[in-house]
């Protein structure tokens, strides 16, 4: 039985690994078909044909693509990510710290969004139809509507402008103490929030009031269960898989689509790096930052599969 | 003296989606006394089971009491606040429920479900509850009972998991005890071993209790008194003995009149016995699920090397408990799982075994109906849309040449025509199951395949399907092959019977030898096994004694 939970289990990861290696060549394909030529960028206008010529010639960019892909890949794995086109840096160096902002705002986001979800989530499908339930729909349904600048303006506009508690503008790099931690961190991840905990609730409350339909439910309430020991020990455990499954989507999406709030809070994280990349036809960078995004979210989504698998009572012993 | 329950003029009304008020319950008045055991026996929507729940104070969500008493030791349980009846539940009134399958989370073991009503309610430290847990698992005769609770619910058998659901209802010691149609989804050989075992506790522990069934035979088994229900009323009350045999109600007569052998005459007997050329014929099927093997077999054996033939004109029956193979047969025949090897013969050509390589003519002459009306019609389609379809796919119809056919298949199967205009969830069961039977009739089938079409029907309703295949086969020539579990629905309408157990067929005969002409042991087990309308049959039986 067991032997088949780790066969289960590894066959999950050797799947993402074929995803992981079909994602590398699609964005490696699809940033050869981004439009501009990057010599021409990198020279200017003034640029004469033998220096164009010369400068493709050293970056490679005659060979063909099939074996730049090779050499990238054979780079990618064993930790060399290339040089940035624009400013010769090394492009880890120029994203290591950029993840890491990133991350710290995804982790902090994720640890205050993720409890108030479930929480929300779970106390709404168990007064379902009640004035609760249905404020907390509602107020879901009117956050979802408001695209995430609108909140993220309007937030700036009440608690740095009105109200004067909060700077404008995020510097994470320039955290020392708690407090400063919370000052800085307080308006981005109100406003991510709100962006990610809506998806996550209206699952979670999906999912519980399914598995408080099945029969074994109104079984324990047949045993004199009390409300709340109906949901959470018998309804909640089998809601498990699409629960998680919910979370991991939300979750992904603050590694790659946050750009609008850090644009906004002028927060140096990795997807306003991938944009000014794109700008500069810097395809290492671009490359690298495409891996990342899609490297987390495939972590997420196979881990969130995972324990669908280990939470299926069938499997168990 | 008191008596245990006393319900007075009980009224239930039910609110339907388009927020409509039906009374489900018009004022049933009955009484258990200590230690008593009654049946309440009706049809599906007779309100048996709406009833046995509010013993429990609980009515299914939609549903509310709108009137009456039930009292409960002298307290009423409409009156009393929620609290007050969680009180009660699993300590005083405990449940045993239909499908105890679907009634166990599957995520927790077996014991600590079982004594979970002890944790709930603080009646004992958790090892008392465990030991008196495994006493009972004793009492119900249970395999290992001091390692079954160990389990999860997917672990042990459909029969094992009834009886453990019974553990659970006793493990407070309640006064009553709620049997709803506990044995209905299990094999008639599962169910005399469960109903043997429900019946010795229920007799060691002085318990009062309410059996409720569709299923009169079992209830003469296990129960002292019988209410009988119809349409949210009681027609008829008292002893077994006297709804046995001296039945007032009409109602109560149909009932007891379904258990009648009807003797069936066959339209093909009279021919001459030396045109008979098998319409359709199986031989040497081999089928199953999964993967191949490296010896060709698939990796789970359904059908091992199962052969038959059905003469024109003619019925066979296929019985067997669930897991013999029987659908299997079916769904191989109609090629919709290609058997492994093997060959299925229609009017003597060999068929593909693939449903997709036969062409439109193999598959018109052959046609299946199945046993869930509910799943196989498209909910969003009318059923003139359902019928429709067949009749342009195979003939080519259209139009109002078309909307005719529609008509007469309807009369055929004994449906007003302006049923055409409905959906499918507006009907009831036995009129679904009547569209599913005309659908494979627009086809103009030579066989029809019938899986199990009567299982999920009340037992008048499935007889008046029985008596409508017998007029359709009378009228358009045709053969079926009749799946059941039940004997005495392929008692009525088939020529020949094939017993199958395990993928194999064990035993072959004429239906008419079925009793008395068995000489397989199984066969003779699954005879014996199907409960007689005697109140002393249950104790007649000797117990098997090979072990499942």
């Amino acid at each position: 039985m067991n032997m088949q939970i780790s066969r289960l289990v590894l066959g999950r990861l050797g799947v993402a690994f074929v995803t992981l290696l079909i994602v590398s060549f699609v964005v490696f394909a699809a940033t050869q078909m981004l439009p501009g030529d990057v010599v021409q960028i990198l020279l200017g206008q003034a640029a004469t044909p033998e220096a164009v010529a010369a400068l493709r010639e050293a970056m490679h960019l005659n060979d063909p693509a099939i074996l730049r892909y090779g050499h990238w890949l054979i780079g990618l794995a064993q930790g060399e990510l290339g040089n940035s086109y624009a400013n010769d840096m090394p492009v880890a160096d120029l994203i290591g710290g950029r993840l890491a902002n990133t991350l710290m705002l995804a982790a902090v986001t994720a640890a205050v969004a993720v409890p108030l979800a479930l929480f929300l989530g779970i106390t709404t499908a168990m007064y379902r139809g009640s004035v609760y339930d249905r404020i907390i729909t509602m107020g879901i349904v009117a956050v979802i509507s408001v695209p995430e600048f609108m909140i993220a303006t309007l937030a700036v506009l009440t608690f740095a402008v009105w109200l004067k508690w909060l700077p404008a503008l995020s510097f994470a790099n320039e955290v020392t103490s708690v407090t400063e931690m919370l000052r800085v961190f307080a308006m981005p991840v109100i406003t991510l929030c709100c962006v990610i905990s809506a998806q996550m609730i209206r699952m979670t409350r999906a999912a519980v009031i399914d598995a408080l339909k099945m029969p074994y439910v109104e079984m324990a309430l047949l045993k004199g269960a009390s409300r709340r020991r109906m949901v959470l020990r018998h309804a909640l455990p089998n809601a498990i898989g699409p629960i998680v499954n919910a979370v991991a989507l939300s979750l992904s999406y603050l590694l790659g689509g946050v750009i609008i709030v850090e644009t906004i809070f002028n927060y140096p994280g990795i997807a306003k790096l991938m944009v000014d990349a794109v700008s500069t036809r810097d395809l290492p960078l671009i490359q690298t930052c495409a891996m990342i995004f899609c490297l987390g979210y495939l972590l997420l989504i196979t881990l969130a599969d995972i324990i669908a698998i280990l939470s299926n009572p069938k499997l168990r012993k | 003296m008191m008596n245990l329950v006393e319900i007075r003029d009980l009224k239930v009304q039910a609110r339907s989606d388009a927020g409509r008020k039906i009374e489900i319950i018009k004022g049933v008045s009955f009484d258990i006394a200590e230690g008593e055991i009654v049946a309440l026996i009706g049809e599906s929507g007779s309100g048996k089971t709406t009833i046995a729940l509010t013993l429990m104070g609980h009515t299914r969500p939609g549903c509310t009491i709108t009137g009456g008493e039930v009292r409960l030791a002298g307290r009423d349980l409409v009156a009393m606040p929620e609290a007050g009846r969680q009180m009660l539940r699993g300590t005083d009134v405990a449940y045993v429920p239909q499908s105890a399958a679907a009634a166990f989370n599957p995520s927790q073991r077996l014991m600590d479900q079982v004594i979970e009503v002890a944790q709930i309610h603080r009646l004992m430290t958790p090892d008392a509850a465990r030991a008196k847990a495994v006493d009972l698992f004793r009492a119900l005769a249970l395999p290992d009972p001091e390692t079954i609770g160990a389990r999860y619910p997917h672990q042990v058998s459909g029969g094992q998991l009834q009886r453990l659901s019974a553990a659970m209802a006793l493990i407070g010691g309640p006064k009553l005890v709620i049997f709803d149609e506990p044995t209905t989804a299990l094999d008639v050989t599962t169910q005399i071993e469960v109903l043997r075992a429900f019946k010795s506790v229920m007799k060691l522990g002085g318990m009062g209790g309410v059996y409720v069934s569709h299923d009169l035979a079992v209830v003469a088994q296990i129960a002292d008194r019988i209410v009988v229900l119809k349409g949210g009323e009681v027609q008829e009350e008292g002893p077994v003995e006297q709804i046995l045999h001296h039945a007032r109600h009409p109602y109560t007569r149909e009932l007891l009149a379904a258990f009648e052998p009807v003797p069936y005459a066959s339209a093909a007997r009279s021919d001459t016995m030396a045109a008979k050329r098998p319409i359709l014929e199986v031989r040497n099927v081999v089928a199953g699920y999964g993967p191949l093997g490296r010896d060709g077999q698939p990796a789970k054996l359904a059908l091992r090397n199962v052969s038959c033939r059905l003469e024109r004109g003619q019925n066979l029956g296929v019985i067997g408990e669930s897991g013999s193979g029987k659908s299997t047969l079916a769904r191989a025949i109609a090629g919709l799982l290609p058997p492994v090897s093997g060959e299925v013969l229609l009017d003597a050509h060999p068929l593909a075994p693939e449903a997709r390589l036969r062409d439109k003519e193999e598959l018109r002459r052959l046609q299946i109906v199945f046993q869930l009306a509910d799943t196989a019609l498209n909910p969003q389609r009318s059923v003139g849309d359902i019928l429709g379809r067949p009749l342009t796919f195979y003939h080519g119809q259209k139009g109002a040449e078309r909307e005719a056919r529609i008509d007469a298949l309807l009369d055929m199967v004994r449906l007003p025509r302006a049923m055409k205009h409905r959906l499918p969830g507006e009907l009831s069961g036995g009129q679904k199951q009547r569209v599913n039977l005309a659908r494979a009739l627009a086809a103009k089938p030579e066989v029809i395949l019938c899986d199990e079409i009567t299982s999920a029907l009340d037992t008048v309703v499935a007889a008046a399907v029985i008596e409508l295949l017998k007029e359709l086969q009378r009228e358009l020539h045709l053969s079926y092959v009749f799946i059941s579990h039940d004997l005495s629905t392929v008692q009525a309408i088939c020529d020949d019977v094939m017993v199958m157990y395990n993928g194999a067929v064990v035993e072959r005969l004429p239906a008419d030898k079925l009793h008395g002409g068995a000489q397989h042991p199984y066969s003779k087990l699954l005879f014996s096994s199907v409960p007689k309308l005697d109140t002393g049959w249950l104790d007649s039986v000797p117990p098997r004694v090979a072990a499942r």
